[in-house]
């Protein structure tokens, strides 16, 4: 084709002046990459790549997916519900009067055997469920700048309603989240022996150096008529005050853990715990149910089998696959460029 | 000298039938009346009732917008997207506290979109604005009272004005000629911008004007002109001038309209009677279309599908979140205490849950905006303007002679130009390269000349015969001369006087002699070389006259009555000077089909030469004429199936008798003014045009521009439809179609005409309502007769040819779906002598009638009507006029380039557009699907599930240049295998890329993808501790993680679905990812201030944790087998045609021929037009005359 046209352009310019160069000429400057020359690798998706990837998937996932079952089930996770139990027999009926009666004493004592050993550090969560900490007029109901810097504790934007005190001053920490701080507590005794727990460094470091700051500290808080969670010690700086902190950082989803603390200390097997916990948190209003966790954790973290049962699904089933192209592969063939697949052969349109 | 011998020429008196003179009609007496209004003071535009008149200026716009309207306008059309008033309205919103983000990134993609197209608007604009500017400034020479003529520009000239327009230059404006350099007052004009046409037409002014010949008698010079209102109507015109106490009608005869030229005189006057907007040409034009091609408009309704869900996945939201806050406080105990529901403004309160829910759904469809990518626009446009510049800077579409490359001059058309269904093409300028080549004869049944023709050229290399290119450095080594315009005869046998040595040299002489005489063409001394040219009124003429003189019968010298060759004795062997009497002419004219002179020689002999079309020359021929009857034909076939345009040549010897009794009847028939003078005259002509001898027949190629015939054949095995529209008579046009392989023997014509007996005896009637309806039911009767042929025969492919006239009627409402059904039946239509507006018309009787996409291509201003109606227009911008290419959407210098364009191109662009909209579509629901099941967690209270600037970086920095690149350089086949398999442009024209499954696959795709990641993630990383340190998953670390997937997801799904990977394509993809990181940790080391909850979440949260590596690993890859599997099998099993390029390609077989045929021809469907077809044919015919052989005794 090419060579035809240059041919063909050639003598019939007849006068000779075609071949010398023309100054000004338009002529597009030749290079790859304006001709969509480039060199190129044009993949296709051949039986034999789509089998090879298939089985390294599988050959990659497999093993990936036995650890991470393995990690998984290696954790020792104990799960205690308690939001039920500890209401007395008699208040069952009014959970939300019970909680809201400040006049009971909330003190609820529970039992946990441990089912196998477990090594420390042993992280104690509390589980909340059905708690729209992601709810937008949640997220948004806090100030980070009067958090983070002393000066501007006046600074209460978007805090409604637990924005200012009655007398006007400005609440620190203002806002929903804050305000609703958890606070039931727990204490955990082995045998008759206090097992303390470690509630240093449970949130994050950057939270503590940058998000709140080291002189800020609370003020006119949980004054209102309406007592929210937890009140907070005015005379520790909110970088300290590691509960809000751990629990102003969200949780994405309506169940949620988070860090209480850290028990540092082994156990055995059938060990006992027993649990004084206070039972003060609402969450009877919106049928949410509580739980104490205690779980060790592995390289993967806590525990849950999701993702090794998937990646040894996926793994599974690319070894399926690529058997089964293997086997196509070998049994039928494909006809090369059989125009009967064509849509427009099969029903040919004009004439 | 020479103008001085020209201008004694009356002409007027030599032609016999043209210019008649004109006659008060029936017409005239609606002067004044309504519709008749125009009153032109000639001379006097100041006179106080010009000034009255009140008549437009001669200032022509073509552009869109004015300064004024330039804003509202433009922003007006912005916002005819559906999609611009969506953001618009929630960039509004956005700035209220209904928004779940913040309004900066709301409104400024849609500031940035909307600016950047409308700069792109103005830009375009401006360049017309430029042209028009060159165009109106254009000077002329205008009567400024004295008999002074001053330069003056064309846009001040004004209704009344007399102008002195030269030769060569366009007329200013409409005018009504007064006189010319010539006695007679006629003057030659080209029309070629106005209806295409090359060969010259005269017009002639009154003869009471035609003495003002001087700049000075216009000095007292008064009339008053009056005519008709201006209408679009070219070939009509009605006016009387008062001139001297005396009316005198005016007809189009007298009517020299703008955008046509001057030619072959010096000069002519003429009075202004339509300026600017009112002339015919202007009249003719349509506003400029804004095109829009079919994706894009498809795109948009993909869009309100888009918005339907988004607005009812809000609704949705908006109810259960409505329920979810009226729950709130039941029986005033609060339930969701931790929200304080007693304590808030209308947003969130339970007490008028109703107004919450639907605040709530202002903010849902702010939020789900990521439905609706508003980044598709401006990527789009970006991505078809680095189209355009890889279309510019073809290199393979650019023409060496003509210093032009390919000029795509808007670019939103460029994947419209991968669906063409229908190319519907201007012949002169564009098939052909307007120019005649003498290149063969036939004399006493001998075959003369060697000469090569494009289609046989084209046929040869198509049945790879070796012996064209043995041929062709043979031909060049034989002409060391330069190559002579008009002549590319090549035969020894009579070249260089050799013809006397032919056994027939008697006929020879007599053929050449009557070449040389019988025509109208005036020669031109060059005085310093002696060297003489013609100035003919076409360009066959010129050829014929050009041959005879390379032959050596060389036309040196016209008077009045005689003409003067030189020509070569054979019995002295030297040249003497002949001079000729002419005595009459009988011009040619289309119903005739012939031309005769009457001559007489030196000797008194009178002779009667005459040259006509085959059809009424052979009837014509004396008994003993007929020597060679059989093989002329025989001859003429085979001419005319190389695409040669033939004529027969025949001449008799007249006795002294019966020249007086025809020339008394002629003068007789010429001198009448009776209404039947033209049909008295026709008759003399006819009664003396008979027993004639045969002499021979000329073979001239219209010469097709380089290629045509291949690029013809391409389109047509492309499964193109091509349509010819053409201003010339239908026997060039029929002859044009054989040279293209649009038509070819064995083919059945359907022809519709209105050239029949019955129609014009009712014309001489002049019965107008009576000859519109039996023109009507002839032309319905005709296109169903077409039909039933049409429908009867099942084998053979047909070809249609109508004529302008019955265009006319065929286009009319009730006929022309009737007509549409006739000519899609058809393999090749041809339209000839249609106007400009017809030709408009038939190009949006085809887009509309169809649906399908249609490409008009001229060179032309007649071609512009047409291609401002196609849904393409390409402009062949060699020729000089530029306003073809100031219309078209693309410029390309050769015809032939538009099987790159098309082919190549076009497909590459439609694939590229399609690929990339249905990309950008997956992608942005992949992204919105998360958003919305993140929403169903938090009770659909409208919180995001990322930071506010991952969300907006989302279309801009993380996606965006990896479908950009894709859109500007995918390529599913190298340009070499998309020319060799000219059957993949179907999946454009089918649309087999864009169409709904595809879309929708598409989108299910994405849906499903958002879906996995969303709850791989989620489940993946729930409640538990996500790394050894105990920390679980709060809600940035699952939005950052979730974030990485779907950017993970989507580069890699890009990656897949691409066939062409450059260092680009490589940069941009895992460029994207990589960037996402580096933002990253860019965003999360800004004080929190600024990053808010992004801080330090990838550094401290997400990368010691191996479970988010381990977690995106797993939901990349799982998200995408599914695909992967999905076109494993497509590939396998149900490849498209690309898919089977793609394998031949990869297996190694697409150098292997015989392989490559084998798919071709089992996949292309037949074709019935083009230089296959033709090989097809031929060997078919054969095989039949071969069989019938055997069969016969």
């Amino acid at each position: 084709m090419n060579d035809y046209h240059g041919s063909a352009a050639g003598p019939s310019s007849g006068s000779g002046d075609g071949s010398a160069p023309r100054r000004n000429s338009k002529r597009p400057k030749y290079s790859k990459f304006t001709q969509q020359e480039l060199p190129a690798c044009k993949p296709i998706l051949t039986p034999r790549w789509v089998i090879s990837v298939l089985t390294l998937v599988g050959v990659v996932f497999v093993p990936i997916g036995v650890a991470s079952l393995m990690a998984s089930n290696n954790v020792v996770e104990i799960v205690d519900r308690y939001d039920a139990k500890c209401i007395p027999g008699n208040m069952s009926s009014d959970k939300v009067g019970y909680i809201q009666d400040d006049t009971i004493d909330k003190s609820c004592i529970r039992t946990l055997t441990v089912p196998k050993d477990m090594d420390q550090p042993i992280y104690v969560y509390y589980q909340l469920d059905n708690f729209y900490q992601n709810h937008r007029r949640y997220v948004k109901s806090r100030n980070d700048a009067q958090l983070r810097d002393s000066e501007q504790a006046d600074k209460t934007s978007g805090c409604d309603p637990e924005k200012n005190a009655r007398d006007g001053s400005p609440i620190v920490p203002c806002g929903l989240i804050a305000w609703s701080l958890f606070n039931d507590t727990y204490s955990f005794a082995l045998s008759g022996k206090i097992l303390t727990v470690n509630k240093k460094d449970i949130s994050w470091k950057s939270d503590r150096d940058h998000k709140f700051g080291k002189d800020v500290f609370p003020r006119n808080f949980q004054n209102g008529t309406l007592k929210g969670g937890a009140t907070l010690n005015p005379n520790i700086p909110l970088s300290d005050q590691e509960d809000l902190i751990v629990w102003m950082r969200t949780a994405a989803l309506p169940t949620f853990r988070k860090l209480y603390g850290r028990i540092e200390q082994d156990l055995k097997a059938n060990d006992t715990i027993t649990v004084t916990l206070k039972n003060n948190y609402n969450t009877y209003s919106f049928n949410g149910k509580k739980k104490l966790v205690l779980s060790t954790s592995s390289w993967l973290g806590g525990k849950n089998d999701f993702i090794g049962i998937a990646y040894l699904t996926v793994g599974g089933l690319c070894f399926f696959l690529a058997t089964a192209f293997t086997v196509v592969y070998l049994v039928k063939p494909r006809k090369l460029g059989d125009p009967s697949y064509l849509s427009w052969n099969r029903n040919p349109s004009g004439h | 000298m020479a103008r001085g011998r020209r201008r004694k020429l009356l002409w007027s008196k030599l032609y016999t039938f043209a210019c008649g003179t004109s006659k008060f009609e029936a017409d005239h007496s609606h002067i004044g009346g309504p519709g008749f209004s125009r009153v032109a003071f000639a001379n006097e535009p100041d006179c106080f009732d010009a000034v009255n008149q009140n008549y437009g200026s001669n200032y022509v716009s073509t552009t869109k917008y004015t300064v004024a309207t330039f804003f509202p306008k433009s922003l007006f059309e912005q916002f005819r997207r559906v999609a611009n008033i969506y953001f618009l309205f929630t960039g509004c919103l956005s700035f209220t506290s209904l928004a779940p983000y913040s309004a900066i990134s709301a409104i400024l993609p849609l500031i940035v979109v909307i600016g950047a197209t409308m700069v792109k608007e103005a830009i375009e604009d401006w360049r017309r604005y430029q042209q028009d500017i060159e165009v109106n400034n254009r000077k002329v020479k205008v009567h400024h009272g004295g008999g002074k003529f001053e330069y003056k520009e064309w846009k001040n000239l004004r209704v009344g004005d007399i102008v002195k327009v030269e030769k060569d230059k366009f007329f200013p404006a409409d005018l009504v000629m007064l006189s010319s350099s010539f006695d007679d007052g006629i003057c030659y004009v080209e029309t070629m911008n106005l209806d295409g046409e090359t060969n010259l037409k005269m017009k002639q002014a009154l003869d009471v004007s035609s003495d003002l010949q001087s700049d000075s008698s216009f000095q007292n010079f008064r009339a008053i002109i009056k005519c008709e209102d201006p209408n679009a109507s070219l070939y009509t015109f009605v006016g009387t001038m008062e001139y001297g106490d005396q009316q005198y009608p005016l007809s189009p005869q007298q009517l020299l309209l703008r955008d046509s030229k001057l030619r072959n005189t010096d000069y002519i006057y003429g009075v202004v009677v339509f300026t600017g907007h009112d002339t015919k040409v202007m009249q003719n034009a349509m506003n400029p279309p804004s095109k829009r091609s079919k994706i894009e408009r498809k795109m948009d309704k993909l869009i309100y599908l888009l918005m339907g869900a988004l607005v009812l996945i809000s609704l949705i939201g908006s109810v259960i979140f409505g329920i979810a806050t009226s729950e709130d406080i039941q029986d005033g105990k609060m339930k969701r205490w931790y929200l304080r529901p007693d304590d808030t403004k209308n947003t969130f309160d339970p007490k008028n849950a109703d107004v919450a829910a639907i605040l709530h759904f202002l903010t849902a469809m702010i939020l789900y905006s990521y439905f609706i990518p508003i980044s598709l626009y401006v990527s789009i446009e970006i991505v078809k303007v680095l189209q355009t510049i890889f279309i510019n800077q073809d290199i393979q579409m650019y023409h060496e002679e003509s210093d032009k490359p390919a000029h795509a001059r808007t670019s939103n058309l460029n994947e419209e130009l991968g669906q063409v269904d229908t190319v519907l093409s201007d012949k002169t300028g564009t098939l052909t390269c307007n120019s005649m080549e003498f290149i063969k004869c036939s004399i006493a049944g001998t075959p003369y000349g060697h000469g090569v023709t494009e289609v046989e050229r084209a046929m040869a290399r198509r049945k790879g015969s070796p012996l064209l290119e043995d041929e062709q450095p043979d031909e060049n080594h034989e002409h060391p001369k330069p190559t002579i315009k008009g002549f590319n005869f090549d035969d020894e046998r009579i070249m260089n006087g050799n013809w006397v040595n032919e056994p027939r040299s008697d006929i020879i002489r007599m053929f050449f002699r009557l070449l040389a005489i019988c025509h109208t063409a005036i020669p031109e001394v060059d005085e310093d070389t002696g060297k003489i040219s013609y100035e003919a009124e076409s360009p066959d003429e010129a050829a014929f006259v050009i041959a005879a003189r390379e032959i050596g019968f060389e036309f040196y010298q016209r008077t009045q009555t005689n003409i003067s060759i030189r020509e070569l004795d054979p019995v002295s062997g030297e040249r003497v000077q002949k001079t000729y009497k002419l005595l009459n002419v009988l011009e040619f004219n289309s119903s005739r089909k012939r031309m005769s002179v009457i001559v007489q020689d030196e000797e008194g002999k009178l002779l009667l030469l005459s040259k006509g079309a085959d059809s009424v020359m052979f009837e014509r021929l004396a008994r003993e004429g007929r020597n060679f009857e059989a093989k002329t034909k025989e001859q003429m076939h085979e001419y005319a199936d190389a695409g040669l345009r033939t004529l027969v040549l025949a001449y008799r010897e007249l006795d002294e008798e019966e020249y007086k009794k025809f020339n008394i009847n002629f003068m007789d028939a010429k001198n009448s003014i009776d209404a039947d003078r033209e049909e008295k005259i026709e008759e003399a002509a006819d009664s003396i045009e008979r027993n004639l001898v045969l002499l021979g027949a000329t073979a001239v190629e219209d010469k097709l521009q380089n290629g045509v015939p291949e690029c013809i054949d391409k389109l047509a095995q492309a499964g193109i439809k091509i349509w010819v529209l053409t201003g010339d008579k239908m026997e060039t046009a029929i002859n044009i179609g054989f040279a293209s392989s649009l038509l070819r023997q064995g083919m059945k014509q359907i022809i519709i005409t209105l050239e029949e007996p019955e129609i014009i005896r009712l014309e001489k009637e002049g019965n107008k309502e009576a000859i519109a309806k039996a023109s009507k039911d002839s032309v319905m009767s005709q296109i169903n007769k077409g039909k039933g042929l049409l429908s009867s025969s099942n084998d053979g492919s047909f070809a249609l040819i109508i004529d302008g006239k019955s265009l006319a009627y065929a286009l009319k409402d009730d006929v022309k779906n009737l007509f549409l059904q006739l000519a899609v039946g058809c393999a090749s239509v041809i339209c000839c002598r249609s106007s400009p507006k017809q030709k408009a018309l038939v190009t949006r009787l085809v887009k509309a009638g169809t649906g399908k996409v249609t490409l008009a291509i001229g060179d032309g201003a007649n071609d512009v009507g047409m291609l401002q109606e196609a849904d393409i227009g390409v402009g062949i911008s060699g020729a000089e006029g530029m306003q073809a290419v100031m219309a078209s959407d693309v410029a390309i210098s050769q015809f032939r380039f538009l099987e790159r364009l098309l082919l190549v191109h076009g497909h590459w662009c439609y694939r590229r557009i399609s690929s990339m909209i249905c990309y950008f579509f997956y992608k942005n629901l992949t992204f919105g699907v998360t958003i919305f099941l993140y929403e169903a967690y938090t009770s659909f209270s409208g919180q995001p599930a990322y930071n506010d600037w991952f969300m907006s970086f989302y279309n801009v920095f993380f996606t965006s240049l990896p479908v950009i690149a894709m859109g500007v350089f995918d390529q599913d086949v190298s340009p070499r295998l998309c020319l060799k398999f000219p059957m993949l442009y179907q999946e454009g024209v089918q649309n087999a890329l864009f169409n709904w499954p595809r879309i929708i696959g598409w989108m299910f795709n994405g849906v499903c993808n958002g879906v996995m990641v969303f709850f791989f993630c989620t489940t993946a990383l729930q409640h538990q501790a996500f790394r050894k340190g105990g920390e679980v998953v709060d809600f940035e670390i699952l939005g950052a993680t979730m974030y990485s997937c779907v950017v993970w997801v989507v580069n890699c799904q890009l990656a897949l679905s691409i066939s062409y990977f450059t260092i680009i394509q490589h940069i941009v993809i895992w460029g994207s990812i990589v960037v996402w990181y580096l933002f990253l940790l860019a965003y999360g080391a800004i004080t929190p201030t600024i990053s808010t909850s992004a801080f330090m979440v990838f550094i401290e949260g997400m990368a010691p944790s191996l479970s988010y590596w381990i977690t995106t690993l797993f939901v990349v890859i799982a998200t995408l087998i599914p695909y992967i599997v999905y076109s494993t099998l497509q590939m396998q099993f149900f490849p498209m045609y690309h898919n089977m390029i793609q394998w031949m390609r990869f297996d190694g077989h697409a150098n292997d021929p015989e392989y490559c045929q084998v798919v071709r021809q089992r996949s292309v469907r037949p074709t019935t037009v083009g230089v296959s077809a033709r090989i097809d044919a031929k060997v078919n015919q054969l095989a039949r005359k071969v069989h019938h052989a055997v069969h016969s005794p």
